[in-house]
């Protein structure tokens, strides 16, 4: 009877920290494989499915059980929720919002339209996505273009508050979702082409009202660290850790921007989200290391004091935005299991920290073609212990302005960009969407004016030297850094991809392939062409008994921009041309919801 | 429309600081309340127009308008080479790498064809807007940005040559040296480097 007692006040103790900890809703959510209440699938951004109905064994017979136009033709990134027998799917600007019951054949239960200022479109750098909806305690929360945050009651569409969180004619804008923590709402910020010194926001849940904010660059009120305990690899950053690092007051325009994937550590009550380039793109106007830009970040929620840093590319010179997701995992470093968090940076360098102390445990590329470092200095008695160590040949601001620096691998858009990796803790793999592209890069003077953009370098980009396939599809170790096997594609992936425990990773292609692969081998088992190239997430849910995969089409994005019109390769002869043909000879424009399942 | 062109063409001609001279023709254009010049009746497709004359190293045609010169080898004119360098960093992330168009903003290689210099002018000044068929184009009014509008005729005679096939993709093969012209035009219009 005691211990029956004690179990009992140890399982409700449990309960209340689960309370405590995280957005209960949102934990609830996450825990049902049945539903899918957040983008990345869970707060550890594992992107992950307990769902298995759909395994390597049938997907073969997968064919698509309904659609849904979604009535806008703009790059669809970001993937639909399922939140108990509703569906919330999104659209880019002008950022539409539909409800649609499962119950009823996809029956439009609530439509919402917010009214925009359409100038804020050409203030959007690489067309007008939007990355998706975020839902908790019954309300579904949409960051417009125009940074407008809206929360809506999930049952009517009905506005419940609004906030606004920058402002476009500053060249402020959003492309990000947002993520509900306790009774938070976390918010990021683009504008890293604009000059917009960016950062984190909190909401009030309920109300809309601002919490704290966060900047990447500044003084250290401003970014919200404590010189004394808050660190960068181990040790303590100190005072003024970010404007030693920039000229003058160039901070103020510094970029840093926020538009990626945030994760959360419920016990360690911390959030992670990385900050992307300092503007401009031409590194000789804005000497130093520019902390905090491209970095990792680690912060508590509740105060947005940040517990660690870590800058991945000090005075970046390649626009190697920092932002992409960072899923959190639990796996053997040495014989020890350890507490890791894994980032694909688009600087080609797959990192794997300790996400506790933010250590660094492993730097290593995930594309054989990344050759601006040589490596990440890992030599902890090293004076450049944790910095990339950078190819003078490769290096824009050794080059100079006005000098045009020649095939540095990755380009601009990264090994990889924003299309969130998977993770199966069946094969302890992360699957891993990538770019196979390189550039030259000029950079060269520009003026700041606000709102206008302030970007100061020219690039031509092109299939990394001597092969035609411009992406690949990857399974990477994260403990060792090590590629376990490489699906090459011919255009970038840029999309989302998903892990289920049926043995299978689904992602989809630019030309519009719904694909899956079996999780062990990388082997297709799977493909169906969808109307448009993907460039969204794919999700599962389950509904009456039936699992569903389900993935948004609608070509555009940053690849709508190059592929649109093909890559040129300068270093090519004319027969290499019919490789890198153009993405409009494939697919072409239209937003549109595709849903798979098994034949009944 | 025509009166601010010509007007443009005077003053550049006369040489003054570019920026202001832009500037001046952008709110005249605002005044007149232009509509978006694309929609106004379409010029015959022109032949490719040759250089008649050059200063400082910047090529005119027989209508006075700036124009870019290439050689038997690709190499081009400085301007053109600039307008290159500017076009990529300004207007590539939504027209496409070499004035090939995007998934949502026209292949300007086309579209300078018809599209006469004055136009180009305005259109840049001003933006335009085609909120129709759920696509939400939006061209920015550009007239107030250095960093486009003191590199305009740059910017025009390279997307110039690339509608008249004479410049290829990519990056211009070579390049004649930076007239001090051009320079000093630049530090007039964006102000002497800090």
């Amino acid at each position: 009877m005691k211990s029956l007692f004690a179990s009992v006040l140890s399982v409700s103790a449990l309960a209340l920290n689960t309370v405590a900890f995280a957005n209960e809703s949102v934990m609830k959510g996450t825990q049902d494989p049945k539903q899918w209440v957040m983008q990345a699938g869970g707060y550890d951004n594992q992107r992950y499915s307990k769902l298995d109905q759909i395994n390597d064994a049938n997907v073969g017979k997968l064919a698509p059980a309904w659609s849904f136009s979604t009535g806008v033709l703009r790059g669809h990134e970001g993937a639909p929720l399922v939140v108990g027998d509703v569906m919330y799917v999104h659209t880019p600007f002008p950022n539409i919002v539909y409800a649609l019951d499962l119950n009823n054949d996809g029956k439009i239960i609530w439509k919402y339209e917010p009214k925009q200022d359409p100038n804020v479109v050409p203030v959007m750098c690489c067309d007008t996505v939007n990355r998706g909806l975020a839902y908790a305690d019954g309300k579904i929360f949409l960051h417009q273009a125009d940074t407008t945050v809206v929360a809506l009651d999930a049952k009517s569409g009905k506005v419940e508050w609004s906030a606004v969180n920058g402002d476009p004619k500053k060249g402020e804008t959003n492309t990000a979702t947002v993520l509900p923590v306790k009774d938070k709402l976390l918010v990021g910020i683009s504008g890293g082409e604009f000059g917009v010194q960016c950062h984190i926001t909190a909401y009030d849940l309920k109300t809309g009202k601002k919490v704290w904010r966060a900047y990447s660059e500044g003084p250290d009120d401003q970014i919200m660290v404590d010189p004394e305990k808050t660190t960068a690899l181990g040790k303590p950053i100190g005072k003024d850790s970010s404007l030693k690092t920039w000229q003058g007051d160039q901070w103020k325009t510094g970029g840093g921007c926020t538009w990626g994937w945030y994760s959360y550590d419920p016990e360690l009550n911390l959030v992670y989200y990385g900050s992307g380039n300092p503007s401009t793109w031409n590194p000789k106007q804005r000497p130093g290391d520019n902390k905090w830009s491209m970095s990792i970040w680690a912060r508590d929620p509740d105060t947005g004091m940040a517990k660690w840093i870590y800058q991945m590319t000090p005075h970046d010179e390649w626009d190697y935005d920092g932002v992409n997701e960072m899923p959190l995992v639990e796996q053997k470093i040495d014989g020890k299991q350890r507490k890791l968090l894994v980032h694909f940076d688009r600087n080609g360098f797959g990192y794997t920290l300790d996400r506790v102390s933010g250590e660094l445990l492993v730097a290593e590329k995930y594309d054989p073609a990344v050759n601006w470092a040589s490596k990440v200095d890992m030599d902890k008695a090293s004076p450049t212990y944790g910095r990339p160590l950078v190819v003078a040949k490769y290096s824009t601001e050794h080059n100079g302005e006005d000098e045009n620096s020649q095939g540095i691998c990755p380009a601009a858009l990264g090994s990889k960009d924003e299309q969130p990796a998977a993770f199966s803790p069946k094969t302890g793999l992360f699957y891993v969407p990538t770019n196979h592209v390189c550039m030259d890069y000029e950079p060269f003077r520009v003026s700041y004016t606000p709102g206008q953009p302030y970007v100061g370098a020219t690039l031509a980009m092109y299939p990394a030297p001597g092969d035609a396939n411009m992406g690949n599809f990857i399974a990477w170790d994260a403990t060792k850094g090590k590629i376990v096997w490489s699906d090459p594609e011919q255009f970038s992936v840029w999309s989302g991809a998903l892990a289920t425990a049926g043995n299978i990773v689904f992602y989809g292609t630019l030309e519009g392939y719904l694909k899956a692969v079996d999780a062990k081998t990388g082997k297709l088992l799977y493909k169906y062409k969808t109307p448009s190239g993907i460039i969204g997430n794919v999700m599962t849910y389950q509904h009456k008994g039936r699992q569903y995969v389900a993935v948004l089409s609608g070509v555009g994005g940053w690849a709508g921009i190059g592929l649109a019109a093909g890559l040129a390769d300068p270093h090519a002869g004319l027969g290499a041309v019919g490789g890198y043909a153009a993405l409009s000879n494939y697919t072409a424009l239209g937003g549109a919801l595709t849903v798979f399942a098994l034949p009944e | 429309m025509s009166v601010v062109t010509d007007f443009v063409k005077e003053t550049r001609r006369a040489g003054t600081n570019r920026f202001a001279v832009l500037m001046m023709a952008a709110l005249a254009v605002t005044a007149a309340q232009v509509v978006a010049p694309a929609q106004a009746v379409a010029p015959a497709q022109a032949e490719p127009r040759a250089a008649v004359s050059s200063q400082d190293g910047k090529y005119f045609d027989a209508e006075g308008e700036p124009i870019y010169k290439v050689d038997s080898n690709g190499k081009v004119d400085w301007y053109t080479y600039s307008g290159f360098q500017r076009y990529s960093a300004e207007c590539m992330r939504c027209h496409g790498p070499d004035g090939m168009g995007s998934s949502y903003a026209p292949a300007l290689v086309n579209s300078l064809k018809t599209l006469s210099y004055g136009d180009f002018l305005s259109t840049v000044a001003n933006g335009r807007k085609n909120l129709e068929n759920g696509q939400d184009k939006v061209m920015p009014t550009l007239g107030l940005d250095k960093n486009v509008m003191c590199f305009i005729d740059d910017i025009y005679t390279y997307l110039k040559a690339r509608s008249d096939d004479a410049v290829g993709r990519a990056r211009p093969p070579g390049h004649d040296p930076k007239p001090k012209a051009w320079e000093d035009a630049e530090n007039a219009c964006m102000g002497a480097p800090s």
